[in-house]
């Protein structure tokens, strides 16, 4: 039976089949839904997915440590992260890789070519040479279906976590997928003691280092005769006595979605070309030298860090190869960014075209076989391409106008869409205020803000300009007291240094900054951005919020209670949607000095309800554009009432949720139809 | 054959349901189905673009330039960024109602939806080489009024379920308005269902 899956459900799927019993993780684009669908599963009663402890955990490394002690009793886990989530969690998996497992872990990490929604454009195939890890890099939904079972197999069978690592068009595209029966699931052993055997000390991991050397080796064998390997287009000599073959000379190397852009060109591969997938690492050595094998030159397609490349260098070296290996070291691809269909299909093409049309006018077409030239002079291959290169595409397109009359008309500006914080987002109220109580009550005073992730990072947009540094979770507060400290340097003792955090990253790393603030005397004043949830990522609930990932109830903890706990005495607490009151509480803690903290209390607008929106009142409305220009929401536009009229603010009642901070801030009262 | 569908529009306005629907119905057909969505940091009102393709032995996710049989745009600005990606004599149908991005309201850089309306329907008229007449070829730009609609369906928040609708009736898909019922049935909480079904049913009137 088939099912419509995107990526990421794929994932979860696989891995309840695969008999998962423990999931845990922590929220982050591309990766977020591989967990949300195991515990959406959880709710059909009877199934596995039930039967299996699921957790949204605090942070990635708490993550990877429960699913560790799991593990070790012999369980088969499941810990969810993005890639720079990997990095929080890296501390633990680096160890247990020498400690080991006895239950297989798939450590599933979500890679982010582009970047689209993350701070690096990090590679965990590289991650994971590095960490003596084996990666698992699907290219389809389906095949992440399959090999996360396999991983499942891999990690047990050497007694050692394994990553799999999805990118963002892996994640988040869908497939129909063949769903195949559940294979067998046994409960875990338990904890077995095994006389020290799970404690790491310098002699176990001598001794394990050497363990993971001899599995590498190994494991790079057996992936050579993995289907997530595949050789593509090899043929055998010709025989004697056969028509010649024309062995192929050139070879295509990749992986990952990028493997599945390449097949859109090379389905049928053309005759001159091999192409070689690799979906795993350690790097499938022996299958990859049969693909050198007889070839003049690679091209190398795939994303993030030249992994596969360098491998076929280092093959090429070690073997005294003399092969053109063409990739990003080479200049030949480009060195960031996520690859583009049309743009992989012009460098195959112009990859295949040198070799194979080389000098073609000087040739009779009648002497080429058939299967490598077609009208268009293009290889079968390009013939049959479900896509034209762009280049090809603009050179018809100005034919095609002289051939048939007007040229196409100039197309208007197109507007950029950056994103930006919702209409109605408590975050707009919180960074308004403070930013009106600086320029009242901070006159002279140089202040800083800085910012963390989530969707609070989307302060830094005109007109709001609130963020002057994002760096990573956490970072906000701890970098703020360093910003605190060269102001100090430099002879300024007036500095102003904000922090920013929003609640579920206050969770993942945000209390350890604020004892380093209070146990050394800092300056800084801590502003938790509380929306109730965890927003950016889909809304997942955290430690604040009094209910787990089941929706079931939790304990609730309480963030001014943890300031307060940890020694900071000045601590204000308020609605970011009461203007007036937020205003008189940055001000206060503007007068003060030490480490002080304000928590504003306000709902996403993903988890409240909307109040009837917000109506401008035109009569009032004089066009100043104050609205607009103080809060940047984006409800709010400019429009004139009626053609050639002056221009007024017009509230859409499709966006607005009624929030009313237009209405408090317009100095004519022109807007009016909600109440706070 | 492969039919190739982009869904274009601003984060927000339910362009990743109105695909899913699509994939749901075309799986209930005994089609394969491979696509891709925008999910992330963009979905704050930034483009978002879903890809579905239907039929056999598809390898991308994505849709190649050149290749998509029909377009649904649920902002006009969207459609032009994207009309690069339809296929000769391929459809599209637009949303007529601008979303004003933040930037063009503070003055930057203005942005007049009727412009890019405009555009398309000169883009449509011109005579292409590479674009064979073919019945229903009036067809090929349907231009919605946002306003008409919402009042047609009683709530903004289901325009996407309405301009669905219409594409359905417009014999757009592989599959009818009848198949993507069943398949709302099934994907719509019970509570939104009833006004998902006015709204799909809008096609016919």
């Amino acid at each position: 039976m088939k099912k419509l899956l995107m990526g990421n459900e794929a994932i979860a799927l696989g891995a309840l089949r695969a008999g998962v019993s423990i999931v845990t993780g922590y929220p982050g684009t591309p990766s977020t839904e591989i967990l949300e669908t195991i515990a959406r599963e959880a709710k059909v009663s009877g199934s596995r997915a039930s039967r299996a402890y699921i957790e949204w955990s605090v942070n990635e490394k708490a993550a990877l440590e429960l699913a560790a002690g799991a593990a070790c009793s012999g369980a088969r886990v499941l810990v969810t992260m993005k890639q720079v989530g990997l990095n929080v969690a890296s501390d633990p998996l680096m160890s247990l890789n020498y400690l080991g497992v006895s239950g297989g872990m798939v450590v599933a990490v979500a890679d982010d070519p582009g970047p689209i929604s993350s701070q690096t454009e990090q590679d965990t195939r590289r991650f994971g040479l590095y960490a003596k890890i084996p990666v698992f890099d699907p290219s389809t939904p389906e095949e992440a279906y399959l090999m996360i079972a396999d991983a499942y197999n891999w990690s047990e069978r050497y007694g050692r976590p394994v990553i799999l690592r999805p990118t963002t068009r892996v994640c988040h595209s869908y497939a129909s997928v063949e769903i195949l029966p559940d294979l067998p699931q046994k409960p875990p052993a338990g904890f077995d003691k095994a006389e020290g055997r799970w404690v790491i000390f310098p002699n176990l991991s001598y001794r394990s280092h050497i363990k993971i050397e001899e599995g590498l080796v190994k494991m790079g064998e057996g992936f050579s005769a993995y289907f997530g390997n595949q050789l593509i287009g090899d043929k055998a000599p010709a025989e004697e006595g056969d028509d010649p073959v024309q062995a192929p000379t050139l070879g295509i190397a990749t992986g990952g979605v990028s493997y599945a852009y390449a097949m859109e060109f090379l389905d049928p591969l053309p005759p001159q070309a091999k192409l070689l997938k690799v979906g795993t690492f350690p790097f499938p050595a022996s299958l990859a030298l049969k693909f050198l094998n007889g070839l003049d030159e690679v091209l190398v397609v795939e994303e993030l860090d030249p992994v596969i490349e360098d491998e076929l260098v280092r093959l090429c070296g070690i073997n005294q190869l003399k092969i053109t290996i063409r990739g990003k070291r080479s200049g030949d691809m480009p060195n960031a960014g996520e690859n583009a269909l049309a743009s992989v299909g012009e460098k195959i093409e112009s990859f295949l075209k040198r070799k194979i049309w080389v000098n073609i006018s000087d040739l009779d077409k009648e002497e080429l076989p058939e299967t490598t030239l077609s009208a268009s002079g293009l290889s079968p291959a390009f013939a049959s391409l479900s896509e034209v290169p762009p280049a090809a595409l603009a050179a018809a397109a100005a034919a095609a106008a002289v051939a048939s009359g007007p040229p196409p008309p100039e197309a208007p500006p197109l507007p950029v869409r950056p994103p930006v914080l919702c209409a109605g987002c408590p975050h707009r109220g919180s960074f308004f205020a403070v930013k009106e109580a600086v320029r009242k009550y901070a006159k002279g005073r140089k202040a800083v803000f800085s910012g963390d992730i989530g969707c609070y990072t989307l302060g830094n947009a005109q007109p709001l300009d609130m963020v002057d540094t994002c760096l990573c979770m956490g970072a906000g507060i701890t970098m703020a007291q360093g910003i605190n400290r060269a102001e100090a340097l430099k002879g300024n003792s007036d500095s102003l240094n904000f922090a920013f955090i929003g609640d579920s990253t206050f969770f993942h790393t945000g209390i350890p900054g604020i004892v380093n603030a209070v146990y050394n005397k800092a300056d800084i004043i801590i502003v938790v951005l509380d929306n109730f949830t965890t927003a950016m990522t889909g809304n997942q609930p955290h430690p604040g919020m009094g209910r787990n990932v089941l929706g079931a109830d939790a304990e609730k903890i309480s963030i001014p209670a943890v300031i307060s706990a940890l020694g900071v005495k000045a601590i204000e607490k308020v609605n970011p949607f009461d203007i007036k009151t937020a205003d008189l509480a940055v001000k206060s803690l503007i007068e003060k000095s030490g480490v002080r903290a304000i928590v504003f209390e306000g709902p996403c607008i993903a988890v409240s309800k909307s109040v009837s929106p917000c109506i401008v009142d035109t009569a009032k409305c004089t066009g100043c554009q104050s609205c607009i220009k103080k809060l940047g929401c984006p409800a709010i536009s400019i429009q004139p009432v009626s053609a050639g009229a002056k221009l007024k603010a017009l509230i859409d009642p499709v966006l607005c949720t009624g929030c009313g901070i237009c209405k408090e801030i317009c100095a004519f009262g022109a807007i009016g139809g909600a109440a706070l | 054959m492969i039919f190739n569908c982009l869904i274009t529009g601003v984060g927000g306005q339910g362009t990743v349901l109105v695909s899913r629907l699509i994939g749901d119905a075309a799986i209930a057909k005994g089609l394969d189905v491979r696509g891709s969505e925008t999910i992330g940091m963009a979905q704050r009102g930034g483009s978002v673009v879903s890809h579905i393709r239907i039929g056999e032995n598809i390898h991308s996710p994505l849709i190649p330039t050149g290749k998509a049989n029909i377009i649904i745009a649920f902002e006009p600005a969207e459609a032009v960024r994207v009309i690069h990606f339809l296929a000769p004599g391929g459809r599209m149908i637009v949303l007529d109602r601008g979303v004003m991005p933040v930037s063009s309201s503070l003055g930057k850089t203005p942005y007049k939806p009727a412009e890019m309306i405009s555009y398309l329907k000169a883009e449509f008229s011109r005579p292409k080489e590479d674009q064979v007449a073919q019945a229903g070829d009036e067809d090929r730009l349907i231009i919605i009024s946002g306003d008409e609609l919402v009042k047609k369906c009683g709530d903004p928040k289901v325009l996407n379920t309405a301009l669905l609708g219409i594409a359905l009736e417009k014999k757009f898909f592989p599959f009818s308005a009848a198949d993507m019922l069943d398949v709302l049935k099934k994907r719509t909480p019970a509570k939104y269902l009833e006004i998902n079904m006015k709204a799909l049913g809008l096609g016919r009137s």
